[in-house]
């Protein structure tokens, strides 16, 4: 049980959650407490009497994982126990983004000593794709649905890394299931840090997306290759890595693959939105030097 | 008086969901092909794709063991993850027979 992650959980087949979290518990050896509010990561693995986790797990509410994890934090320090293991938190981006982010502002703010995980599935897909603040333009979603007159979401993706940058906290990260190495190392990377980090991986969603459920990775590998997924690493403030980019590719080539994007390319102000997504691209290539 | 706060699983208590049931397909690996390089099992979303020992060779004089990837599919959901990962195209989705007509 080298992942810490089992079998027999309820995943969608060729759900990307799994994959992200399977090699983040891998990267730490299964040394760590696990936080995970309510979203799809906890209803697959945590049903009563039908536990994936081989690591020591708290389901909190949908808004408090953040809390939750300063409390064990504290606890630890004051048993002791500090070299038990790192605090761990596993949130969507609709518990991150939205409604934690009041208790996510003050753990960060005091700085504790937890690894704070955003698997982005860019909406709340687990009660069937609502829009988040992590749901890009242009995402057909059941509180945006493409019609007659709205494309989609209108709005863009809110800047995450940016909010936990302005926080001061020592390591900030993108990363993608497309890469898992890449998650491994940035994982071990983090917990060399003393306080708060924060990683946040893309996770396609087979049914939000509309995707093949053989297609996550290729779809995770391509929102990186277009630049609408910028991978970066931050410690200290300091940009210190960037996956660069050989040959970018345009962002039609990602959106093209996905049902949650394909009205674009009908609707009338779809072209609007595909010239917006790839302005946004084209900015994340030249703001980060992605391109090589 | 001993008070049980929230509801308590133990570890793996998923196990018991054998979920090789779901999919329609199988993946079948191709061992002349697969270089027992493991991508497959760093991707697979069920844990049931492994790389394990299947022997030992002689190669410039020293030992070195043959790893071959080994699929369970009591858990195999039929995704085909594995099949698009693989760098040795060793990895082919069949047909379950059930589902042949
Ligand atoms: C306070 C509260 N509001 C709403 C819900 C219903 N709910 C359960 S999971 C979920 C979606 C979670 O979305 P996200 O955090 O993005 O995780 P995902 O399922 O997408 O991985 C919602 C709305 C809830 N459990 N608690
Ligand atoms: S709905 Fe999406 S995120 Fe949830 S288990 Fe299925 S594929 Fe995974
Ligand atoms: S088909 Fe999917 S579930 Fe089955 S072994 Fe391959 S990656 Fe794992
Ligand atoms: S990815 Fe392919 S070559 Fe590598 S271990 Fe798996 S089946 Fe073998
Ligand atoms: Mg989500």
């Amino acid at each position: 049980m080298k992942f810490f992650f089992s079998s027999g959980h309820g995943a969608c087949p060729g759900c990307s959650l799994p994959i992200a979290v399977k090699n983040v518990l891998y990267a730490l050896e299964g040394k760590c407490f696990v936080v995970n509010p309510t979203g799809c990561l906890e209803i697959i693995s945590s049903q009563y009497d039908r536990s994936a986790w081989g690591v020591p797990y708290i389901h909190s509410v949908f808004e408090n994982a953040a809390a939750v994890a300063a409390g064990i934090d504290a606890a630890l320090k004051a048993l002791g126990r500090k070299d038990e293991g790192h605090v761990v938190v596993f949130a969507g981006d609709g518990a991150t983004a939205d409604i934690g982010i009041g208790c996510l502002s003050g753990m960060f703010d005091r700085n504790h000593d937890v690894l704070y995980i955003c698997l982005d599935n860019e909406a709340y897909q687990n009660t069937g794709n609502q829009q988040s603040g992590l749901t890009p333009p242009g995402s057909n979603t059941t509180t945006t649905p493409a019609g007659k007159i709205l494309p989609g979401k209108i709005g863009r993706k809110k800047d995450m890394v940016a909010f936990a940058l302005a926080h001061k906290i020592p390591y900030v990260a993108t990363a993608s299931v497309a890469y898992p190495n890449d998650i491994r190392r940035k994982v071990k990377r983090a917990v060399e840090f003393e306080g708060a980090k924060y990683i946040q991986i893309l996770c396609p969603c087979v049914t939000g997306w509309g995707i093949n459920s053989n297609e996550t990775i290729k779809v995770a590998r391509l929102a990186v290759e277009t630049a609408l997924y910028p991978i970066v690493e931050y410690e200290n403030g300091e940009l210190v890595r960037v996956r660069k980019i050989k040959e970018r590719k345009p962002v039609e080539e990602y959106l093209k693959i996905q049902r949650r994007f394909r009205h674009l390319f009908k609707h009338p102000k779809g072209r609007e939105i595909i010239e917006e997504l790839q302005r946004i691209a084209d900015e994340n290539a030249k703001r980060f030097g992605l391109d090589e | 008086m001993k008070i049980t706060l929230g509801a308590v699983s133990k570890p793996y208590s998923a196990l018991k969901m054998k979920t090789g049931d779901w999919g329609t397909h199988w993946p079948k690996v191709d061992e002349e092909l697969c270089t027992g390089c493991g991508t497959c099992e760093m991707f697979c979303p069920d844990m049931c794709i492994e790389v394990v020992k299947v022997g030992e060779e002689e190669v410039n004089g020293k030992i070195k063991e043959i790893k071959k990837a080994k699929v369970n599919y009591d858990y195999c959901k039929g995704c085909g993850l594995c099949a698009e990962v693989c760098p040795a195209n060793a990895i082919k989705m069949e047909l379950k027979d059930i589902y042949k007509v």
